[in-house]
């Protein structure tokens, strides 16, 4: 039952997943991006970076370019390690079927 | 029932960390037609200089491969013209057709990574004819060519970094063929375009 317990939770959501997918391979990514690539709203995807934020899966910086707000995004180590965990638990359960 | 999703979660996570970090719409076809576009100039460019070496008279030789020059260096920069408009009106149609943006942070990445060894290797051979070294600039044309898709492979199809090191060899080779450079050329820039453009638009362009 440990491959179960590495399912982790936070994860446990499509665009939360999708998150964590493109901040693993990129140094960072902003909320544009994210959005677009995800086609969320930005209601449900903020929402989504929150939770993340929150058990310090992803930091969030925000700046200004030029005149305008932007929200950059990028993963924390510990973020990278749980993902990490959560991907190969997944696959250990496929291989089992 | 379960393990299912978790497979569609998988493809999803590979799909977003691909779609997110490489241009993937790059067009295969676009690489057929440059090949193509490649071997016409070579045909022609061929017809030149063999109309050259037929001349006997070496002061008469002299010029009139001078007045050549230009006419080469015309057909260079049409086959690399048209072939960048080919590749960008290809490319974008089926950025259209995959839902994703031609310009983006994905293509701004993978053209300033394909630019850097090129304009590199174009520099360089420039440096070379003024300094009266002829007999290199096909080879390093090629090799600086070759690099340039290894290091863009890195950001879009995977697949062009064999394009690359096979134009690399290429160029290592014909650095002992001094002279031959344009059969070498018509090799690496036309016959190779055309084999991995067809791979690769069979493999993606078909697909989708």
């Amino acid at each position: 039952m440990s491959i179960i317990s590495n399912i982790n939770k936070a994860f446990d959501h499509r665009i939360r997943l999708g998150i964590m997918s493109i901040l693993m391979v990129n140094e960072y990514a902003d909320f544009n991006m994210l959005k677009e690539l995800l086609g969320a709203t930005d209601g449900n995807l903020a929402s989504h970076t929150k939770a993340l934020e929150k058990v310090e899966y992803i930091k969030v910086e925000k700046q200004f370019i030029g005149r305008k707000p932007n929200t950059r995004y990028s993963t924390t180590k510990l973020g990278r390690e749980e993902f990490k965990k959560h991907i190969s638990a997944l696959e250990k359960l496929i291989n089992k079927q | 029932m379960e393990s299912k999703d978790y497979l569609k979660d998988i493809t999803e996570i590979k799909d977003l960390m691909n779609k997110s970090s490489r241009f993937i719409s790059l067009s295969g076809l676009s690489g057929i037609l440059a090949g193509i576009y490649a071997l016409v100039g070579a045909y022609f460019a061929h017809g030149i200089i063999a109309k050259i070496k037929v001349i006997k008279n070496p002061l008469k030789q002299f010029f009139v491969s001078f007045d050549s020059v230009e006419t080469l260096l015309l057909i260079a920069i049409s086959v690399i013209l048209i072939s960048i408009i080919t590749a960008f009106y290809l490319t974008r149609k089926k950025a259209k057709k995959q839902n994703e943006k031609i310009w983006n942070k994905t293509s701004k990445r993978l053209i300033l990574n394909f630019l850097i060894p090129l304009l590199t290797g174009g520099i360089f051979s420039v440096i070379l004819i003024a300094k009266g070294y002829f007999d290199l600039i096909a080879s390093t044309l090629l090799i600086f060519y070759g690099l340039s898709c290894v290091n863009a492979s890195k950001y879009t199809l995977g697949d062009i970094r064999y394009l690359g090191i096979t134009n690399i060899i290429l160029g290592l080779l014909s650095t002992q063929f001094v002279g031959y450079g344009l059969y070498f050329w018509a090799v690496g820039f036309g016959i190779m375009h055309i084999v991995y453009g067809t791979w690769m638009y069979f493999k993606y362009d078909l697909k989708k």
